[in-house]
């Protein structure tokens, strides 16, 4: 029985990252209508953040977890401007050749100014210990990961649900061409919803810097997995990405550990989600059919 | 005329061949020697070897001219360079295209496995030498072993031979091995699994993990560790590079030394130390091939690289430096880069030298046979240099390193 609660929570921290990830690609997808590919090499610059930061400047964990979203939400800004912006009108394999050549640009400058292998990050003091919950005994820096993330998804869900700019947000998330019938300026939030989803993106970089190994291909690893987690929650469908994160996490954990035998399930078993999910509903889980242009 | 013009061609040579000082530049196809470094200079593999082979390479390169002189058998000695990606399919053409278009006499490295086995068969197949210094696999020496391809630095049976054996014997006997479930990590597991119950050790649990692991989560294999019955004392881990970062910053915060489990590492780089921090592995033995400050003839070579790199070298970078010494040393004294002669020259031929240490190359299965030996990480307060990780145990004899010939390999 504490084997399954103990795997069980290590299903939701995983899924904590797949959450913050997911969540951020769709609140961009929704706004912009932008795959963002980069989104994997944004979650590494914030573990490389983390990294340089510490150790070329001394800034401990704690402030990283707050400059690193600070100023890779201002990149991610700068970068919606500068070239992301100027593709939307376009068909969307556009933006989305953009990104994914952004994402080989940014691996490529990691790497050539600190190589491949991975740079050492370690879990700051406070949390390195482990919390006993009778049954048994887990990482507190995992206890940590699991309720910042909770926190910080119900935080979004109230600022979502409960404030003017989170019905803007909804709306033209939605139906964005009848949301600007209704005179809302839809586009001047364009930009800080962007910059808002890759802050999220460079958050999860900073959490997972202690228990992942931080190098310029970390992202790319999981990214393709946090795609096929925004597209069973459904493209564009807020509470459906997170939900799909923590829904995956779990599959995943159970998987391997019950699964094991059979490594080859316990590798695919989330595809395998992916494509049972999509004959079923098209549309993802909580996603809901385009209506027809 | 045909007798004619043979005989005059006949004559030619005859005069050209007057010796290796004489006029001994004929004896070298286009006039020049080319070694060929073929492996991973962007992913997973480069830091361990990449790049930073090429520039051992060229050392030896510059150490050969400089100790022949002008009775080098040439002074054209260039090297060709690429990068295989760890691609089994890359090698191969990449291979191809060094042996037939560069000119390449002798291919050196390719790290992978995989790949390691296919440029063996264009070595085969182009009756060109070939030094694998990057792949663990022991079908380089078993069942895809030929003429011209020699296996340098190390193998799965090394590895597993050296940690196994002593760390059963003096950390404890229950293992659980956590391997990376493809070709590899497979055959690590069966090398560990042997060498364990051969030195009366048992292995009570193991399992393989997804490779690639794109979730990098390895929690639930480290949670199951400890609820094994019996309880294992040695996790033994067979993942490289980023994978086996991943393990141990995991095997760190499910405390799993405190819980009494110790861990052993199947096969680990210097540069994998360096970007754990010793102090996340203090205490772990393994088995490596080479150490830079085991003595002061490798201490005075590292200082070299160090000027050239910027860094300190792992064996892969020694083991490459030598092999591309034999080679030049091979073509020296066989007066001819003609492949069948050199090998000639080789097999059999016993070398100390940088990096190997009594070290021979067995003829029978072409296994470069030298000393190993079993490292353990210090503990950070023991660390009093940058790159000085590691304490040497124990020197494990070439004999002992090794594995006899195998009835697998027919050359």
């Amino acid at each position: 029985m504490s084997g399954f609660l103990q795997n069980t929570f290590n299903g939701l921290v995983g899924g904590a990252f797949y959450a913050l990830l997911a969540l951020g690609l769709a609140v961009i997808f929704g706004m912009l209508r932008v795959v963002n590919f980069a989104h994997g090499a944004l979650y590494m610059l914030g573990a490389f953040g983390a990294y340089v930061l510490l150790a070329e400047a001394g800034v401990p964990f704690w402030a990283a977890l707050v400059i690193m979203p600070l100023a890779l939400g201002l990149l991610g800004m700068v970068l919606e401007r500068a070239v992301i912006h100027r593709l939307t009108r376009l068909d969307p394999l556009y933006n989305f050749l953009l990104t994914f050549g952004l994402t080989l640009i940014l691996q490529d400058l990691v790497k050539s100014r600190y190589g491949i292998q991975s740079s050492p990050y370690a879990t700051p003091t406070e949390l390195s210990g482990s919390v006993d919950f009778g049954l048994f005994d887990f990482p507190t820096y995992r206890v940590f990961i699991l309720g910042f993330t909770v926190l910080l998804c119900v935080g979004v869900w109230w600022v979502l649900g409960r404030t003017r700019v989170g019905m803007v947000v909804r709306a033209a998330t939605e139906r964005p061409e009848l949301t600007r019938a209704f005179g809302i300026d839809v586009g001047k939030w364009v930009t800080p919803v962007f910059g808002f989803g890759i802050a999220l993106a460079g958050l999860a970089g900073v959490l997972a810097a202690p228990m992942r190994a931080v190098n310029p291909l970390m992202g790319a690893d999981l990214i393709i997995v946090v795609f096929a987690v925004v597209v069973i929650g459904g493209l564009g469908s807020i509470f459906g990405s997170v939900a799909a994160g923590f829904g995956i996490g779990l599959i995943q954990a159970w998987g391997e550990a019950y699964l094991s035998d059979f490594p080859i399930v316990s590798q695919t078993v989330v595809f395998v989600v992916m494509a049972a999910v999509l004959l079923w509903r098209p549309a993802g889980l909580f996603g809901r059919e385009e209506a027809p242009a | 005329m045909a007798a004619a013009s043979a005989a005059v061609a006949a004559l030619v040579t005859g005069c050209g061949g007057g010796g290796p000082q004489s006029g001994g530049d004929q004896k070298l196809t286009g006039d020049k020697i080319v070694l060929g470094v073929l492996n991973d200079q962007s992913g997973a593999y480069s830091e361990l070897s990449g790049k930073n082979s090429v520039k051992a390479v060229e050392m030896a390169i510059a150490d050969f001219k400089a100790k022949y002189g002008d009775k080098a058998i040439t002074k054209n000695i260039s090297v060709e360079t690429a990068d295989h990606q760890n691609k089994p399919d890359v090698a191969n053409s990449k291979a191809q295209e060094m042996y037939d278009r560069k000119g390449v006499d002798a291919i050196l490295d390719v790290p992978t496995s995989s790949a390691a086995l296919k440029v063996a068969d264009v070595a085969k197949e182009k009756k060109k030498l070939y030094f694998n210094i990057g792949a663990a696999t022991t079908d380089l020496t078993g069942k895809s072993c030929n003429k011209y391809t020699f296996h340098y630095a190390y193998d799965t049976y090394m590895l597993a031979h050296g940690t196994g054996t002593v760390t059963t014997e003096q950390v404890g006997k229950n293992w659980y091995i956590l391997y990376p479930n493809y070709a590899f990590g497979q055959d690590m597991e069966k090398s560990f699994s042997a060498a364990i119950t051969a030195a009366g050790g048992a292995v009570v649990g193991k399992d393989g993990a997804p490779f690639p692991n794109t979730s990098g989560d390895y929690s639930s294999f480290l949670l199951k560790a400890p609820t094994l019955n019996p309880k294992p004392q040695v996790l033994g881990t067979m993942q490289a590079g980023a994978e086996l970062v991943n393990v141990v910053k995991q095997y760190n915060e499910f405390k799993l030394r405190d819980k009494g489990i110790g861990l052993a590492v199947g096969l680990m780089f210097i540069t994998d130390i360096h970007s754990l921090t010793p102090a996340a592995l203090a205490g772990t033995t393994y088995t490596d091939a080479w150490y830079w400050n085991f003595d002061q003839q490798n201490r005075e070579w590292a200082d070299r690289f160090q000027k050239e790199t910027g860094t300190r070298p792992s064996f892969a970078h020694a083991a490459n430096y030598s092999a591309a010494m034999q080679y030049l040393e091979a073509v020296q004294a066989a007066g001819t880069d003609d492949a069948d002669t050199v090998v000639k020259g080789l097999e059999g031929k016993e070398v100390n030298d940088l990096f190997l240490r009594n070290g021979k190359i067995r003829a029978e299965d072409h296994r470069v046979i030298h000393d190993a030996y079993l490292a353990q990480v210090k503990p950070q307060a023991e660390v009093t240099e940058p790159w000085d990780y590691v304490k040497i145990l124990k020197t494990i004899p070439a004999a002992e390193a090794f594995r006899t010939p195998s009835p697998d390999c027919k050359m």
